[in-house]
């Protein structure tokens, strides 16, 4: 699919206005939200892959987005380097993801999330209860965060510029990802995997490979997560953090580039104006759930896309009839 | 008491304890095949509803049934009103049940705060019961008896009942049940009522024994989860061999690392998974 001119046009802007942002935005609470919706957009795109593309829902993935953090956090507390702390957590994020993929694809649909969802509930366990490693209900803080050749990210526009760069990278990543043939029989697999099979693709690896690569955006997002927090603790695995990169995916539109990158946008900043109004941040997330399953299933992105064409086809469709009308008579004589 | 023998006596009550929440789930999941995520939370409503009644003074049965009666009827709504609406897609329902999961758990901590409730154990149930020299505490046993009855009611309406032919039918292929004459969409939304309901009661069962806090809801899900996926989707036996079995690790697993006994109750499941993913006693889906 190659993008129209108005297309890149609209990406350029894009790219301008994210690039400019902490110029023109003036506040660093501001530049510090943007950080957080690129964060969980990196994350949301992760499990965008296996949700969108795979056909596999994961409710386990706050699992593969804490357990990076978490080791980095243990490893900076005990002393040891930034370097060395990421790779180490990225390190353990792939280990783990394979784990996660060998287990929860002994079953696709809703097993497959049922068991992602016990995975993830496993994590929680032991970040939760396991206080003599992870701290338990106190977390672990982060004390600083790193300087990358010299330039500290520890002023707002610096950290949000280092994720907007891991942010790009994460995206462009993903796009060449579902374009690749690799991409096409993934999609193939959701679609057919019984005709996949039957061609000589081996799905189970198909499968396998997504899993590993969107655990490992996942632990990135998770790194850039304690970082931004300078802390870590249990409610980052907790089920809600799940769902709520759930619900970034499908309001945005899965399957899409797009899509979860907007819902992760309309999430956060959401979940900055109510709780800044009610404390009531969970029964507001299950109402919009709710509210977005019944009315718009397939989601904001392409539920808006849909809901466009139909005005359009109908404003045309208007035309088309009138024009017809008018040609009628012509017709019939 | 031995120490060993108490571990013992605990890891029964608390496997008749999942029994009761994990036969509904196996209803629900395993035989209507919805992903009803809001099974900890029916387990937690109905515990809560428990404990109110039973501080208003009510009798520990009345305030247990009428629990029970309330979550049928929400059960039943939320099939009838919600679920039903989705025609069946598995991701919908998830998420459906998940939104109403994370509002039950809001609503339950705005009308009964954060603080835990327990009820003290009523008075007829208390004391302890003399068996060859050992003594059991009473409550504790009646848990396990009333797990056994309903394993045992249940297991006769699904496979020796009229009624439970027809559920079976409507599982095994709706559209030919409708042809014979068989109500599936009443059935089904019977089986869902059914299913809350046994969680409910099983949060009433377990109130004195747990104690109510928010966040029991996510507790008891996964144990709901873990036990079905031991025992076999849609198999009453599996849930019950997997209810004990869970018990049982879970309080060995508390004494002897207690650090570690959460993550221990998973192991099981991930062997079963390996070794035997349709489960102990499921049959495999063609």
């Amino acid at each position: 699919m190659r993008a129209s001119t108005s297309q890149l046009a609209a990406g350029a802007l894009t790219l301008a206005l994210l690039v400019s942002l902490p110029l023109w935005i003036g506040n660093t609470y501001y530049i510090n939200i943007a950080s957080q919706i690129l964060i969980w957009a990196i994350l949301a795109l992760g499990l965008n892959l296996l949700v969108g593309y795979a056909g596999l829902t994961s409710l386990g993935h706050a699992g593969l987005f804490a357990i990076g953090g978490y080791v980095a956090a243990m490893l900076l507390a005990a002393g040891y380097g930034h370097l060395l702390a990421v790779l180490v957590a990225l390190l353990v994020t792939l280990l783990a993801s394979v784990l996660f993929a060998l287990l929860a694809l002994r079953a696709t649909g809703i097993g497959f999330l049922m068991i992602t969802l016990a995975m993830g509930q496993i994590l929680w366990g032991i970040a939760y209860r396991w206080a003599s490693l992870t701290n338990g209900d106190n977390g672990i803080p982060v004390a600083s965060r790193p300087a990358p050749f010299g330039l500290s990210l520890a002023p707002a526009p610096a950290f949000y510029y280092a994720t907007l760069v891991v942010f790009l990278l994460a995206l462009a990543s993903m796009a060449v990802f579902v374009r690749s043939p690799f991409g096409a029989s993934l999609a193939g697999t959701r679609d057919q995997a019984r005709r996949m099979t039957a061609l000589g693709y081996n799905v189970w690896l198909i499968r396998f490979l997504t899993i590993l690569f969107s655990g490992f955006w996942s632990g990135v997002a998770g790194l850039l997560f304690i970082y931004y927090n300078q802390f870590i603790s249990p409610q980052v695995v907790a089920l809600t953090t799940s769902a709520e990169a759930l619900l970034m995916v499908i309001s945005g539109g899965s399957g899409t580039l797009l899509g979860p990158i907007v819902g992760a946008g309309i999430v956060v900043i959401m979940k900055n104006v109510v709780s800044a109004y009610i404390e009531r941040w969970n029964l507001v997330l299950g109402v919009i759930f709710i509210l977005i399953i019944s009315f718009m299933p397939e989601g904001l992105v392409p539920g808006s896309v849909r809901i466009w064409r139909l005005a359009r086809q109908a404003l045309r469709g208007k035309r088309v009839a009138d024009a017809q009308g008018a040609e009628q008579p012509e017709a019939s004589r | 008491m031995n120490l060993w023998l108490t571990l013992a006596v605990n890891s029964i009550a608390l496997g008749g304890l999942l029994f009761l929440l994990s036969s509904g789930f196996s209803l629900i999941f395993g035989l209507m095949r919805i992903p009803n995520l809001m099974h900890g939370s029916f387990f937690m409503l109905g515990a809560y509803l428990g404990v109110t009644l039973l501080a208003r003074g009510y009798n520990f049965w009345v305030a247990a049934l009428a629990s029970t009666a309330a979550l049928a009827l929400i059960g039943g709504l939320i099939e009838r009103l919600l679920l039903r609406r989705l025609g069946g897609d598995p991701l919908p329902q998830v998420l459906l049940t998940l939104g109403g999961a994370f509002i039950v758990a809001d609503l339950c901590l705005m009308l009964w705060t954060g603080d835990p409730w327990q009820p003290g154990t009523p008075d007829h149930l208390r004391g302890v019961v003399e068996v060859a020299g050992l003594y059991f505490p009473l409550f504790r046993l009646v848990i396990v008896a009333v797990g056994l009855i309903v394993a045992i009611g249940l297991w006769l309406l699904v496979d020796w009942t009229r009624l439970g032919a027809k559920i079976r039918a409507g599982v095994d292929d709706a559209p030919i049940a409708r042809v014979v004459g068989i109500k599936v969409s009443q059935l089904f939304t019977l089986v869902f009522a059914l299913g809350a309901a046994l969680a409910g009661f099983g949060g009433v069962m377990g109130a004195p024994y747990l104690s109510v806090y928010p966040g029991l809801d996510f507790e008891m899900l996964p144990l709901a989860l873990i036990v079905v996926i031991l025992g076999g989707t849609g198999s009453l036996l599996g849930a019950l061999v997997g209810s004990f079995l869970i018990g049982f690790l879970y309080n060995f697993g508390q004494a002897m690392f207690p650090d570690l006994a959460y993550v221990i109750l998973f192991l099981p499941m991930l062997v079963i998974l390996v070794l035997r993913p349709q489960g102990l006693f499921g049959k495999v889906v063609s």
